[in-house]
């Protein structure tokens, strides 16, 4: 029995070759019957192999422009009472495919380890100490000394209980970030004076919106938390996205906190996490429009966008113009340029795929396109 | 302390805001200011604008005062006797005229039995919100509101009489229906624009049921016998116009029979229709291509006279013809002169446009649909008392589109058409349905206006009763007469060889950039090489610099203009449109080379 199913080896993914054992065993089957398995399984493996010249790149788009088409544009999914919008629908696809650099919403979703995500107000502190504070957040004012040059910053006693943050933590946070700053703890009060003496009032001005904005303490690029029950735990909703230093939170759970901006997993945990990335987004993006897309044609996708070990979108900066046809390029975005470069370092165009061949009325290489008749003209001579 | 403008020019201020206000409005009522001026206090802003400026929409209500409309009874009978008119309730601070900005300080009542003590005006008629042909839809309050708009919207499209002196017009593409009908169901404004003077529908029986497939997805099932009887019937109008236009050196068009020597002379055939003075004479057939009014023009250019021309006559022949995919009858010929003092001629063909599949038509309530088949009369379902439809409407259409008022007028022209009398469907002011189901009952049919049907070709009963009843129908101006379109090979543009656009020019319909795809997505490849072969041409390539060569088939002779005739010269198949790509890289000082390689 075991050689039998040895003897498909390569023929039949192996994975399913094992179930295939453990089936054999539970269901007592016979030589015969398990032969006949194999033979069936062979031949389904066969059919679901897609053919050679089988054109998926086209099936692939036509199978997302399709239901695009009725996507409607500039959804906004509201979560829960606080204003945290998620760009979804078309919009929010072309990001995921364009690799945008830049995502109009950064979203983590920071899950909590075991003993802490069941207590609310665990995971409440653990939101706010999350949460990005500003210096303007914690301070009831901010005033220009001008006799002294001194920028003076009024401390909010009650906000800063409620952040559970001392004097001394923001007049360390704010020492940190201003290395050219002399901080000192006032009465209720932060006086920053600059440690050079020739300073101008224009430049403290400046120095004053700088030191609003001034980080004191949770994560950079946090604006917004929200903690949400999902399921029978508290996780936390985060509006801005920084990976690296949400998991330098002991209570955080690495092994499910997601962000999605794609750049940034590819950063933090590699390019495969960020090929599932690719793939968990889009699929959410078509699912939330109530579309149907086969999971195949997105991870052929992501597997196109990410296979180079870099991201990069489907853009004429990125996919589209790493095409090695001339024509192909022209056709896509900026003819003229790339016509222009092709013509200065003589490239060659060999004719290899869809759209050059369609310029040139040429059969294209798919399909019926594909096979030829192939004659050895010398051989025939002798 | 608040400013004031007039026509938005600051004129002073005024501290007791809303006494000022109330004096301003009192002073309108009561005709010591003119009627015309409107006021408006911005509460945001705080200031009162007042406007006098022409161009603004305005729009008259009825005015209420502690709660109470300043429409009595005693001033509408007033009115009925004629002792009080329109001018009258307004110089008497009745009604008012609001404009956009004093809206927004007004609160209006829809109706009188909303009014509070709060509101400060009352509509005239609630169904004043709905404009001139909204107001022509029947039971309006039914329907969807973006239906309401798709059904105004279609009866601007139906056709109809759409004015009475049609005979001694020229007008381009009309159609007039032949036996146009007053609708059993109508609301006040079919009175108010008259419109049994230009009725644009026809009332039909209507059933909503599938029939085998042929009524899918908005299309209808039309009864042949109905057809043939005369339904929809219409008659569609075309002038041709020419005229003797005059050029520079004295030169004319000159209306008549062209002569054969004549520059583009069609053919023999085609200019038969022509009397002799060049025109086509009244209740004359013609087809495509033929010729109705005969013209030639002077040449183009006075220079080819002398250079090229042999006899005298090198005038050119810019007749009128029949255009392509029309047909009918020369209905009337005139002979003018425009304003010009030029001869002009006009020549009307009509033709009669019988239903077929593929025309237009549409209830009044956005419910539009083409024709999928006539039926032959025997075929047609028929009820207990032998009615048979003429239109068969598939009921699919009606619940995600939500057009109620489409099934109430199946109802109501029902019983209007069995007690003969017209049934008001005014929006807000129609006729009850409650009632007119009882009117129903009692004239003998079943309350639902459902009635047991019998298969048209079997004669089994149907197990569903069927919804039948009468509706007013409006054939629309979309006909495929006008519309069907195909070649298979025809005229060409000179620059890129391919394919000309338009129906009117025999063009080629093209297959775009998305209807590739699909033929790439299918594997079609050697198909849709087929599909692309409108411009193939020959080549001839020069093996040894990759450009273009000369092939001279009358010295049977291939060369290649830089490395001359000694070279291997190979003809290969391309389209047009690449070979202009080369051209024009080369005109850009780009030098594209064609490395030809052997497939075996």
């Amino acid at each position: 029995m075991e050689e039998l199913i040895k003897s498909y080896k390569g023929k039949i993914p192996g994975s399913i070759l094992k179930a295939l054992k453990k089936e054999t065993l539970s269901r007592k089957l016979t030589k015969k019957e398990v032969e006949k398995v194999l033979l069936r399984l062979k031949q389904i493996y066969e059919r679901a192999k897609i053919n050679a010249g089988e054109s998926i790149g086209v099936i692939t788009a036509e199978s997302f422009g399709e239901p695009s088409t009725q996507m409607t544009l500039n959804v906004f999914h509201f979560a829960g009472v606080a204003e945290m919008s998620v760009s979804l629908g078309l919009p929010r696809l072309i990001e995921i495919f364009d690799a945008r650099k830049e995502i109009k919403t950064p979203l983590m979703n920071v899950y909590i380890k075991s003993p802490w995500n069941k207590d609310p107000a665990k995971v409440k502190k653990i939101a706010a100490a999350i949460k990005e504070i500003k210096l303007k957040d914690v301070s009831s004012s901010f005033v220009i000394n001008i006799p002294k040059l001194q920028i003076e910053a009024g401390l909010n006693k009650k906000r800063m209980r409620n952040l559970n943050l001392s004097e001394d933590d923001i007049c360390k946070a704010i020492a940190e970030g201003f290395p050219k700053l002399n901080v000192k703890l006032g009465t209720e009060k932060l006086v920053l004076k600059p440690k050079s003496e020739e300073n101008q009032l224009i430049e403290l001005y400046k120095l004053k919106e700088k030191a609003k904005v001034a980080y004191v303490s949770g994560v950079k690029g946090v604006k917004q938390v929200l903690p949400v029950k999902s399921g029978n735990e508290f996780m936390i909703l985060a509006a801005g996205s920084n990976l690296k230093e949400v998991f330098k939170i002991k209570e955080v759970d690495e092994t499910k906190t997601v962000t999605n901006d794609i750049h940034e997993i590819k950063k933090v945990l590699g390019i495969e996490a960020a090929r599932q990335a690719i793939i968990n987004e889009s699929s959410k993006v078509m699912n939330d429009q109530g579309l149907d897309i086969d999971i195949r044609h997105i991870m052929f996708i992501s597997d196109v966008i990410t296979s180079s070990g870099f991201i990069k979108g489907i853009t004429r900066s990125g996919i589209t113009g790493e095409k090695e046809s001339v024509l192909a390029r022209a056709s896509f975005e900026t003819p003229i340029k790339h016509i222009v470069n092709a013509s200065l370092i003589g490239e060659e165009d060999n004719l290899n795929s869809v759209i050059e061949n369609v310029i040139l009325n040429q059969p294209v290489p798919l399909g019926t396109g594909l096979p030829d008749l192939v004659i050895k003209m010398k051989e025939v001579e002798k | 302390m608040v400013d004031i403008f007039l026509d938005e020019r600051f004129i002073g201020n005024v501290d007791d805001t809303e006494n000022f206000v109330s004096k301003f409005k009192e002073m309108r009522r009561t005709n010591k200011l003119p009627s015309e001026l409107n006021i408006y206090y911005d509460k945001k802003l705080n200031e009162i604008h007042i406007e006098s400026s022409k161009g603004r929409v305005r729009r008259p209500v009825i005015i209420i005062e502690n709660g109470k409309s300043k429409v009595t009874t005693e001033i509408i009978n007033k009115c009925r006797k004629g002792e009080l008119s329109w001018k009258d309730l307004i110089t008497n601070g009745i009604i008012e005229y609001l404009d956009a900005a004093e809206e927004e300080n007004a609160l209006v009542a829809l109706n009188e039995e909303y009014v509070t003590n709060e509101h400060t005006h009352l509509e005239i008629s609630p169904s004043i919100l709905l404009g001139l042909t909204t107001s022509l839809v029947p039971y309006a309050n039914f329907v969807q509101s973006s239906r309401l708009n798709r059904g105004s919207k279609t009866q601007k499209q139906s056709l109809g009489l759409y004015a009475t002196n049609y005979l001694l017009r020229m007008d381009t593409d009309v159609s007039v229906l032949h036996s146009p009908q007053i609708p059993i169901v109508q609301s006040f404004m079919h009175e108010i624009s008259r419109y049994k003077n230009h009725p644009s529908g026809q009332n039909i029986v209507i059933a909503l049921m599938s029939y085998g497939g042929y009524n899918m997805q908005d299309s209808i099932v039309v009864n042949k016998g109905s057809v043939q009887r005369g339904l929809a019937r219409s008659t569609y109008f075309r002038p041709y116009v020419a005229e003797e236009l005059r050029y520079s050196g004295g030169l004319v068009d000159e209306i008549g029979i062209p002569d054969k020597e004549v520059k583009g002379y069609k053919s023999e055939k085609d200019y038969k229709l022509l009397d002799a003075d060049g025109i086509v004479g009244p209740e004359v057939k013609v087809e495509p291509d033929n010729v109705i009014i005969g013209k030639t023009s002077p040449p183009r250019f006075l220079g080819e006279l002398e250079e090229f021309s042999i006899a005298a006559s090198t005038r050119r022949e810019s007749s009128v013809a029949v255009k392509q995919g029309e047909e009918g009858k020369v209905d009337m010929v005139v002979l003018t002169e425009n304003e010009e003092g030029n001869k002009l001629v006009q020549a009307r063909v009509r033709d009669l446009r019988i239903p077929e599949v593929g025309d237009k038509f549409a209830s009044r309530h956005g419910q539009k649909g083409v024709i999928g088949a006539i039926v032959p009369e025997a075929d047609i379902p028929f009820t207990a008392s032998g009615i048979q439809p003429d239109i068969i409407f598939s009921p699919h259409s009606v619940p995600s589109r939500m057009t109620i008022s489409h099934l109430i007028e199946v109802i109501a022209g029902k019983v209007g058409a069995l007690s003969g009398r017209y049934i008001d469907g005014t929006t807000f002011g129609s006729e009850n349905v409650e009632e007119l189901r009882k009117e129903l009952k009692e004239l003998g049919f079943r309350e639902n206006g459902c009635e047991t049907m019998y298969n048209g070709i079997t004669g089994e009963i149907y197990k569903a009763d069927i919804y039948i009843g009468n509706m007013f129908y409006l054939k629309l101006k979309h006909m495929v007469a006008n519309k069907l379109h195909a070649r298979a090979s025809g005229r060409i543009q000179l620059l890129t060889r391919q394919p000309i656009e338009g129906r009117s020019k025999g063009g080629g319909l093209r297959l775009g950039e998305m209807e590739k795809d699909c033929f790439v997505a299918h594997g079609a490849s050697l198909l849709l090489k087929e599909r692309f072969d409108s411009d193939k041409t020959v080549v001839h390539v020069c093996e040894s610099c990759g450009s273009l060569a000369v092939s001279d088939d009358y010295r049977n002779k291939k060369f290649c203009i830089r490395c001359g005739a000694n070279v291997e010269i190979t003809a290969i198949e391309l389209s047009y449109a690449f070979k202009l790509l080369l051209d024009e890289l080369k005109s850009l000082g780009v030098y594209p080379k064609l490395n030809l390689v052997s497939k075996y």
